[in-house]
């Protein structure tokens, strides 16, 4: 019987029209790719991307250039120089991440004191040229202000689980 | 002057057909390649191309145009006339069988009675672009992907042969507008269901389509027999062999579907106009290539073998003499009586 069985689900091609059926219905369920360009993935608050260095409200950096963040840098990127400043408080005067080197662990803004240095939800930050890549303290400040209000509310939503 | 007039008419109005015959044809073809990719990427839950013109329509016309304005690069080692001449023929060769395909009653560029023979002569020839391919390049891929597409093309012509034989024995004509008009009542698809499930399967193996497409298995032999072209050469191929599908599903559609007739002799669907049902169902036979292609893994070169020589040759020879005696016994065969 078994092999009668097997024998005529051979020969009306049983097993090939069913994976034809479950391609047919795949056809029509949703689709697992999005229009990239157009339609972007969710990120996650923790998502770890293009840096930026953030100011208090007053306008102030926070960036104390404590060094924790060059110090714990596994890459080795990140590049302070530090002085003090006229009004007695302790500033970087150089401030360069090389996004080459970088590899984006997060770490910098784990170790960060004030919450200045931080890796944003920016991941399209590709450049033609590999110079444009070496970040200095002016373009993060900049990255900064341009992003602060998805930085602030990612740390707001992240803040409980910390 | 008039005479020589009177004699350019019918020639420039012939032309016409022609071109706008060829022009269709490319069109299809090249949305059949922009159907392809939409209907695999549905099937492997992808979008597909989308973002040239309106739902990527004119990604073809881009990828057209791509080719077009790329180096012709013909390699050192080659045959240089062979080499250009191989896409010419493959490609000129799927254009040159539509002459006697009927897309309506009476609606045909030349309504000769050996439609069918010619039909089967025009695609057995379509294995020469693609031996005369695969020798000119001086490629061993391209070689060993021509050797496995005429072996295969070859194996498979024999069941389509013993497959288009029953179907005369049923209509009695070699005219393709008779065969069409012997469906009036049922279609073979029904009557002859499998030969018209081996037909279909032969005709994959035929135009070198998933899950038979050996000959340019791109794991192994890269691209087959057509490595070595780029550009328009290239292009010409690629067009060809799409326009070889166009073609089978043409056929099926004639010799099994009824091509030109409404499934059913009822009020709603006569009026439809018969091209369209002919449209239709040769859309559905380029659907189900491109879902087997979606399906399907390939198929290695001796199961191939197996397949054609000890399982369709045999089973469609045993066909051809069920379907012939029994014709003969109840007293229907055509021309008999």
């Amino acid at each position: 019987m078994t092999t009668a069985l097997k024998w005529l689900k051979k020969w009306v091609l049983f097993e090939i029209l069913q994976g034809h059926w479950r391609t047919l219905t795949y056809m029509f369920r949703r689709k697992v790719t999005i229009d990239y360009p157009y339609e972007k993935g969710i990120l996650s608050p923790r998502f770890r991307g293009e840096h930026a260095l953030r100011r208090y409200p007053s306008g102030e950096e926070r960036c104390i250039a404590c060094k924790l963040c060059e110090a714990v840098c596994p890459a080795q990127a990140i590049t302070i120089e530090a002085e003090e400043r006229e009004d007695g408080s302790r500033r970087a005067t150089r401030y360069d991440i090389d996004m080459t080197k970088c590899i984006y662990c997060g770490l910098c803004q784990e170790a960060c004191p004030v919450d200045a240095i931080v890796e944003g939800p920016n991941f399209e930050f590709s450049t033609y040229t590999r110079e444009e890549l070496f970040y200095n303290k002016e373009k993060l400040l900049d990255n900064g202000d341009r992003w602060e209000a998805a930085l602030a509310e990612n740390i707001r939503k992240d803040a409980p689980y910390r | 002057m008039s005479e020589l007039l009177s004699l350019f008419k019918p020639i420039t109005y012939l032309v016409g057909i022609i071109l706008l015959v060829i022009i269709g044809l490319l069109l299809s073809v090249i949305y059949l390649i922009y159907a392809e990719r939409k209907v695999l990427a549905a099937m492997q839950l992808r979008r597909g191309p989308g973002l040239v013109g309106p739902f990527g329509l004119l990604q073809p016309i881009a990828d057209g145009l791509k080719l077009l304005f790329k180096e012709t690069i013909i390699p050192s080692a080659a045959n240089p006339f062979l080499f250009i001449f191989a896409p010419i023929l493959t490609f000129s060769l799927s254009l040159a069988a539509w002459a006697v395909i009927p897309i309506d009653e009476k609606v045909v560029l030349a309504d000769i009675n050996v439609g069918i023979l010619y039909l089967f002569a025009i695609s057995s020839l379509g294995v020469y672009g693609i031996i005369i391919a695969g020798w000119a390049s001086n490629s061993l891929y391209a070689f060993l992907g021509a050797l496995r597409s005429a072996a295969q093309m070859v194996s498979y012509e024999v069941s389509i042969g013993l497959v288009i034989i029953t179907v005369l024995l049923c209509t009695g004509s070699l005219n393709l507008q008779d065969i069409v008009l012997a469906q009036k009542n049922l279609w073979f698809a029904i009557s002859l269901l499998p030969m018209f499930v081996i037909f279909f399967i032969s005709a994959l193996a035929e135009t070198n389509r998933a899950p038979f497409d050996l000959p340019e298995s791109e794991a192994e032999l890269v691209a087959g027999y057509h490595v070595e072209y780029s550009s328009l050469s290239f292009a010409l191929f690629f067009l060809g062999e799409y326009a070889n599908m166009i073609l089978m599903s043409a056929m099926a559609t004639i010799l099994f579907f009824g091509g030109w007739l409404p499934p059913l002799s009822l009020y709603p669907l006569t009026l439809v106009p018969g091209f369209v049902w002919f449209f239709l169902k040769v859309s559905f036979f380029l659907f189900l290539f491109l879902w087997v292609r979606g399906t399907l893994p390939r198929y290695r070169y001796d199961q191939l073998m197996r397949l054609g020589w000890k399982v369709f040759l045999p089973f469609s020879l045993l066909w051809v003499v069920l379907t012939a005696g029994f014709l003969m016994v109840s007293g229907r065969l055509p021309g008999l009586s």
